[in-house]
């Protein structure tokens, strides 16, 4: 394992993508709310679950780190509880489908212990061990695998551990701020992980702003900084640029907060979620960030702090993420709770419509009367969540390649994968996209596909084979 | 717009499924998402904002970007008329005379396709796709003023069934829809599309003396490559009109040709409109142009006849050519996709054109058939440039 202090040598530059400029952006202020009372664990949340079973019933007391459910299908997907309280509601839908485990917390949050460790500790522990310990505690869960983006099977050697340090998504929280104060728990995190790494563990930063504090000290991890647009800060975009997955390859990527909590655990023995989480959107009153833990209802943030009542609650960013209720929860991989005008309205055409002047609605097109391009990027837009037009035959070409900063084909990779074509899919690059990477797509397509869609049932389809 | 509205959704359930009329629920759609945009929503998961551009838009956008060349092609029929009468006239009184011949033509045009797409919209139950609009508005531009209506109806039918609804509908189309209504014209009635007088003379016109609705593609072909070849330019100069064919006559368009083809400067207008809203492939265009200019020049060294002579930049003005790179072969959907792709396609139909125009002008007009040739190849070149992508990654995993 390398150990020398980390580079600030290399930047790469990306041209192609689009950055959406929302308004309603989460102010740097941290808030505490009096404790969201029920948190849920919801097994859709977990890429790759397949076969969740409880491991409580309803009425259990359970601790923070208590184990929830685990699945049958992959014995090292096992979740624990964010929090320590009671299990008030298991709830099944079709078939017995485990949907979510409601827990009703308790005032002070107990933990369950686990094995504290030493910084020095830490070097000394072997993969088994970190391995088993991280199942164990539910934050095995974190580590996402690619290719395909489904939790990591502990059986893989990764040739490489990706960690992107921004986010580049409309209104996303600013990973700086979210993980301040959080360095000893993040470097400890990264000694963990580097357990695994029998490449090496990188760490994706922004050319295009200032290192944040947390990040500004790292060590034994390798700094590569990233310029351009949307989805410059995707890790999916960042692995491709510096070390592609190609067939047969394993790569692991985790969220920065997850490898906190992962340091956290080791340092303190506890599995301590709490993180800091933003709001925002243009029907939030006063977008800014909160502490909270993960799980957490989202309706005690939401209560007095929306502009009306007709929005779209979104755990994640508008580009990739989960609706939800208002009485909904935060998604386990989520640190941002979007809302949007939720766009349910007819538009005549001459006056919103196809053939109306836009200047206000966000268009990386040109075309005829949309003005969005005279704007700037400084131009903060309130999008709502109409289509603005129907789904149509694929008919212009040229428009995803120019927001896609990888080297593949994007139309070329989705007919493959609406006709199936096993081999086609592999040679076009199916191993180095998930939905995210193709999200913009998403949104600037003319046709109005649902891209992200057909990107997961390719991979779907690639699980399957 | 309420009371549209309100008659839209009063009606609506009738199309619905279980509704009355629900077999037409397509075209009913069709007229309702004309005039208003659906209130549909993003899906649960995924991208909960979309782009404001849509379909609609991006065809309204050629279609704006054609009409300098419908309004000068309208004009430009009644110029040509008083000219081949001898008669004086003023602007409107052309432009009058003009729409009588061409409106006709435009108005049969988009009822026989329309009419066609909704029928297969009714029977395959697919939504009726925006892209006739420009189809539609494609296929008189590259008429003759003197087609019979029959004939262009003919020829729209042809090309929606056979080549768009044929292949699965828009999207699906191999070849250019537009081009390929010509193209049949021209091989099922030649003596329409390739007459020598492509020029209205209307019922009892006497002609002036001297008249020829020579167009200057039939000069080139004849000065240039027949018996009493003559330099070219001199040929333009001695027609029986002296001004007619000089290179600023033929770069604004006055000169007898298709409708809305004759006018470089007005294409040239609808070229800056699609490039600047970026709807038309710049690279295309320009590969295009290159092409054309390359080959030309080419010929001009090897010079065996006065044709091969002629300046490469006169091909941009005479015959159809301008209009072809602008808004044919740059249809998205039979043109290359790739971007790489996009520049082979662009500079081998400019090469071919030159081609088939100079040393096969049995063909007058070598643009239509070099589009065509490069709409079926399009794929293959497309195929080759995929590949290499593929092989981009085969290699980064082996080494």
């Amino acid at each position: 394992m390398r150990a020398e202090k980390s580079t600030m040598s290399k930047i790469v530059r990306l041209k192609k993508g689009f950055d959406i400029n929302l308004a309603g952006k989460a102010e740097k202020t941290l808030d505490k709310l009096d404790r969201t009372e029920t948190f849920a664990i919801i097994p859709s949340n977990y890429p790759g679950l397949q076969r969740p079973k409880p491991s409580i019933e309803e009425g259990d007391t359970v601790k923070a780190g208590s184990e929830l459910f685990f699945d049958k299908k992959n014995a090292h997907i096992r979740t624990t509880s964010p929090v320590s309280g009671e299990v008030v509601e298991i709830k099944r839908g079709d078939k017995r489908k485990l949907e979510y485990i409601k827990i009703l917390a308790d005032k002070e949050i107990q933990f369950k212990s686990f094995k504290e460790n030493s910084v020095s500790d830490i070097t000394n522990l072997d993969q088994e061990d970190i391995k088993k310990q991280l199942i164990e505690s539910g934050l095995w869960v974190n580590l996402i695998q690619r290719p395909f983006g489904i939790i990591a099977n502990p059986e893989d050697q990764p040739k490489a551990i990706f960690i992107s340090g921004f986010d580049t998504h409309p209104l996303a929280a600013d990973i700086g701020f979210t993980l301040k104060g959080q360095e000893k728990y993040f470097q400890a995190g990264i000694s963990v992980l580097n357990k695994f790494a029998s490449g090496t563990a990188h760490l994706g930063l922004s050319a295009d702003s200032e290192v944040p504090s947390v990040f500004s000290q790292i060590k034994d991890i390798q700094v590569t900084k990233f310029s351009g647009p949307h989805p410059a800060g995707n890790v999916g975009v960042q692995i491709h640029h510096l070390d592609p997955i190609n067939k047969g390859d394993v790569v692991w990527t985790i969220r920065p907060i997850a490898v906190v909590w992962i340091g956290r655990f080791f340092l303190e023995g506890k599995v301590d979620l709490r993180q800091t989480i933003a709001l925002a959107g243009s029907e939030v009153k006063n977008p800014r960030y909160f502490e909270t833990i993960a799980g957490a209802s989202v309706k005690n943030f939401l209560e007095g702090n929306l502009e009306n009542e007709h929005v779209r609650i979104i755990s994640g960013n508008p580009l990739t993420g989960q609706r939800i209720d208002q009485d909904g929860y935060l998604g386990y991989y989520d640190n941002l709770i979007s809302v949007l005008p939720e766009g349910d309205n007819y538009k005549f055409f001459l006056t919103e419509g196809w053939f109306s002047p836009q200047i206000n609605r966000l268009s990386a097109s040109r075309a005829l009367l949309l003005f969005s391009f005279l704007n700037g990027k400084k131009k903060e837009y309130k999008l709502d969540t109409n289509m603005n037009g129907e789904e149509r035959a694929f008919v212009q070409t040229g428009v995803f390649e120019k927001v896609v900063p990888m080297d593949l084909l994007p139309v070329y990779l989705l007919k493959a994968i609406m006709a199936e074509d096993y081999d086609e899919m592999e040679a076009l690059g199916i191993y180095e996209v998930i939905e995210e990477d193709l999200a913009l797509c998403e949104f600037v397509d003319v046709s109005k596909m649902d891209v992200q869609q057909i990107v997961r049932d390719g991979i779907n389809l690639m699980l399957e084979a | 717009m309420k009371f549209l509205r309100d008659i839209f959704d009063k009606v609506k359930p009738n199309f619905e499924k279980g509704g009355k009329y629900e077999k037409l629920y397509y075209p009913f759609e069709a007229f309702e998402t004309l005039m208003f945009t659906p209130k549909t929503t993003a899906p649960q998961k995924g991208a909960h904002i979309r782009d404001a551009v849509d379909l609609k838009r991006l065809m309204m956008t050629v279609i704006v970007a054609l009409i300098p060349c419908l309004i000068f092609g309208i004009w430009n029929t009644g110029h040509q008329h008083f000219i081949a009468i001898g008669e004086e006239a003023d602007f409107m009184t052309k432009f009058l005379f003009g729409s009588k011949y061409v409106l006709p033509i435009v108005v049969v045009s988009y009822a026989s396709g329309l009419g066609v797409e909704f029928i297969f919209a009714i029977f395959r139950k697919h939504p009726v796709n925006e892209g006739f609009l420009v189809t539609g508005m494609l296929i008189p531009l590259i008429m003759p003023a003197t087609i019979p209506l029959w004939q262009v109806a003919v020829a729209t039918i042809f090309s929606v069934v056979m080549v768009k609804e044929v292949f699965g509908g828009t999207g699906m189309n191999i070849l250019n829809p537009a081009l390929t209504a010509r193209a049949f014209l021209y091989f099922a009635y030649p003596s329409q599309i390739s007459g020598d007088v492509w020029t209205v003379l209307g019922d009892k016109a006497q002609t002036v003396e001297g008249y020829s609705g020579a167009t200057a593609l039939s000069i080139a072909y004849e000065s240039g490559t027949g018996e009493n070849t003559s330099n070219l330019i001199q040929a333009y100069s001695s027609f029986w009109q002296p001004d007619m064919f000089s290179i600023k006559s033929m770069f604004i368009g006055t000169i007898p040709g298709s409708i809305g083809e004759t006018s470089t400067l007005m294409v040239l207008i609808g070229a800056v409109i699609l490039l600047a809203t970026g709807v038309g492939s710049w690279r295309i265009m320009l590969s295009m142009v290159l092409g054309v200019a390359a080959m030309a020049i080419g010929l001009n060294i090897i010079g065996a006849n006065e044709y091969m002579n002629l300046p490469f930049y006169y091909h941009f003005v005479i015959g159809g050519l301008a209009f072809a790179i602008v808004f044919m072969a740059t249809d998205p959907v039979s043109a290359a996709q790739t971007f790489a792709g996009k520049w082979i396609y662009g500079f081998l139909a400019g090469v071919l054109t030159v081609i088939i125009r100079v040393l096969n002008p049995a063909y007058p007009e070598g643009v239509m058939l070099a589009i065509l040739l490069m709409n079926v190849f399009a794929p293959l070149i497309d195929f080759y440039v995929v590949d290499a992508n593929k092989k981009r990654r085969l290699k980064r995993a082996t080494v």
